[in-house]
């Protein structure tokens, strides 16, 4: 996973709240391999007219260059649990979500795949959101070191995160091959588990339904 | 001495294996898959690792089952050969395509016996949460944590905040767990329940069935929740008894006798409260393209969310029930369980649908009950479509769509923009509710409506049983 330090980019803003993953992703496209892409299918029934074309009044439609920031209103990414919707935002180039919230499913889908999401409140929420508005396509920082979003002559705001996110998303940390180390610990919990709860194992002496 | 832990704290420390950096390594009882899961196993491919318990990973085609064959397209195909292809190859269980198991995900793993209380159930579907219905701590994940699970049978979890919501009294004639789902996202919005765990108690909560319990556990997720559970009682283990993955004979006396045990402590905290009188929930309709945009059948277009009434082709302060419908579905994991099918056929019995209705039952096995039932029959009589089990038309991903501009009645769980296919407009209410639309042509309100006698149908489920 390529690693989060600072990000300095175009910024763009979507003002809307509840930006759905059905938004971010139509389902149409989830069948595409990862290898693919998605970044061409960002919300693409958001930036396209019922013929296809281009919506003039969406600035993801018409920056010079791709966004590397995307600020959006509250419970971003809420809804279907796809993992696309992160993959679409990745591969347009975004590498960095701001929002008044964020839906659960969506925040662990994306530091999985190494976009910072950060959480803000109103106020710097608005002056961000004001910036990006009048200016499309104008240059924000994000730096996770040190943790602040800023932007323009000395403008911008400090945010939390959680240290261990922080962390995986420095390092571009694997998650899985870290979790591979507690094999051991695994191997031990389930023996003890099994034999504490011996019936919690699918029951399967040839008694499975019908099989046509 | 110990604290007082909720039920959800409990079942989260009998699966804890190690903790690490503020975050607790649980282990999963049941892993379940989906043809969405083809990014998980192509990462599990792409790094030459294995599935650590087949046995505990069980896979459906449900998403692109077409609701007809013809409906088939070159895409529904590869979803579910691919599925096909990845789980036998890793040696897990899978029901394809003419499989009598077969069915919605969250209708057919139930049914097969494999949810059960105090275990710990994960799908790359956020409709995961419908599983807490049992007493089961369920919760959906995205594609990387699926390849993580494949691979270790475990999950990195942070705990989550702890919602209690207590539904006291009792829910009035016509009004369903759906409604009260709908109604709770009104009170709290969509992100009410972010971040957390919400259990459920109270009288209402008690009375429900386990199919009324799905119903509301499943649209947890609308709420921003992870979580949804309801505490396991006698209604849960007569549910569970018997069926073919269930425990059973002295495992089952132990399994139950550990379920008894699975309540929150008095005292338990919980972050948030909620009290909901169950009198006061009414038969809800969505009208924006949120599950928050939502009022009850007697209400009016609100004025203030001109983006959301601009794409529905709304004004504010139009009735709900002058909005008229072009189309109808009775179907999803939300609601297209039996009790779903008979009390829609109760609305639909000596009546015929103004406007196409597609039905399509939560899985084989009910839509084969329903047939033996007859109510397969009434549907059909009334003038409706009777398709195969699926997603269907909840998801538009398998040729089932509504069209660009068409209202749609549905008992699905999702009116977001574009859901049903581009441009639909989807107004989410209770399987009766979508049964009265389809027949006046407009929303309606179910309780203006005689319902059917539908004694005859349930003798000839008793005859058979």
């Amino acid at each position: 996973m390529k690693p989060f330090v600072t990000e300095t980019g175009p910024g763009v803003a979507l003002p809307m709240d509840n930006i759905d993953t059905d938004q971010l992703i139509p389902a149409r496209f989830m069948k595409r391999s990862r290898t693919e892409g998605y970044g061409q299918q960002l919300l693409f029934d958001l930036r396209h007219d019922a013929d296809g074309s281009k919506r003039p009044d969406m600035a993801l439609n018409y920056l010079s260059a791709r966004p590397v920031l995307l600020i959006a209103g509250a419970n971003f990414g809420c809804g279907s649990s796809r993992e696309a919707a992160v993959y679409a935002l990745v591969d347009h180039g975004i590498r960095c979500v701001v929002a008044k919230s964020f839906a659960d499913i969506f925040r662990n889908n994306a530091l999985r795949n190494g976009l910072l999401t950060v959480t803000c409140g109103d106020a710097d929420h608005q002056a961000l959101t004001a910036f990006l508005s009048e200016n499309p396509g104008g240059t924000v920082a994000a730096d996770l070191r040190a943790q602040t979003i800023s932007w323009g002559q000395e403008q911008g705001f400090p945010f939390d995160i959680d240290d261990n996110i922080r962390r995986r998303l420095l390092l571009g940390m694997d998650e899985l091959s870290e979790t591979l180390e507690y094999n051991s610990e695994i191997e031990e919990f389930e023996q003890r588990y099994r034999h504490a709860y011996p019936w919690m194992a699918p029951h399967s002496s040839g008694s499975i339904g019908p099989s046509r | 001495m110990n604290s007082p832990r909720t039920l959800v704290q409990k079942i989260w420390d009998t699966h804890r294996i190690t903790s690490a950096q503020g975050a607790d390594l649980l282990f999963v009882d049941r892993h379940l898959l989906h043809e969405g899961s083809h990014h998980a196993f192509d990462k599990i491919a792409a790094s030459g690792r294995t599935i650590r318990h087949p046995e505990l990973t069980f896979g459906v085609a449900d998403h692109y089952a077409p609701s007809r064959p013809e409906r088939a397209t070159d895409a529904t195909v590869t979803m579910i050969d691919r599925l096909a292809r990845n789980t036998t190859q890793h040696g897990v269980t899978s029901f394809g395509l003419g499989d009598s198991r077969r069915g919605i995900v969250h209708v057919a793993m139930p049914e097969q016996g494999l949810t059960l209380p105090g275990t710990i159930i994960v799908c790359g579907d956020s409709h995961t949460a419908t599983h807490g219905a049992f007493g089961a701590f369920a919760f959906g994940i995205g594609a990387s944590e699926v390849a993580h699970v494949l691979a270790t049978q475990a999950l990195w979890q942070t705990p989550p905040r702890m919602m209690r919501i207590n539904v006291n009294g009792q829910l009035p004639t016509a009004v369903t767990a759906k409604d009260l789902a709908l109604h709770i996202i009104g009170q709290i919005g969509t992100g009410g329940a972010t971040g957390h765990a919400v259990e459920y108690g109270g009288d209402a909560i008690s009375a429900l069935s386990m199919e009324g319990r799905m119903t509301l556990c499943n649209m947890t997720i609308e709420m921003g929740a992870r979580s949804g559970i309801v505490p396991p009682d006698e209604v849960t283990f007569a549910w569970i008894a018997g069926r073919p993955m269930a425990p059973s004979g002295r495992d089952w006396t132990a399994a139950v006798d550990y379920w008894r045990s699975l309540r929150s402590d008095p005292g338990a905290t919980y972050d948030h409260v909620l009290d909901i009188e169950a009198e006061q929930v009414a038969p809800m309709v969505t009208w924006g393209t949120s599950p928050e945009h939502v009022a009850p059948i007697t209400g009016s277009v609100p004025h203030g969310q001109q983006d959301a009434l601009d794409y529905m082709g709304l004004r504010a302060g139009m009735p709900i029930a002058q909005i008229k419908v072009q189309r109808a579905f009775i179907g999803s994991c939300t609601n297209g369980r039996w009790s779903d099918l008979l009390a829609a056929a109760a609305v639909l019995k000596g009546r015929h649908v103004r406007v196409p209705l597609l039905v399509s039952p939560g899985s084989e096995a009910i839509a084969a009950h329903a047939e033996v039932t007859g109510i397969a029959d009434v549907f059909r009589t009334a003038g409706a479509e009777w398709g195969s089990s699926g997603c269907s038309l909840c998801v538009g991903m398998n040729g089932d769509q509504v069209a660009p501009g068409e209202h749609c009645a549905s008992t699905s769980n999702r009116n977001f923009r574009g859901r049903q296919g581009p441009g639909a407009r989807t107004h989410l209410m209770s399987p009766a509710m979508v049964a009265a639309a389809a027949v006046m042509g407009h929303i309606a309100d179910v309780r203006d409506l005689t319902l059917a006698d539908m004694t005859e149908h349930l003798a000839m489920q008793e005859a058979r049983s």
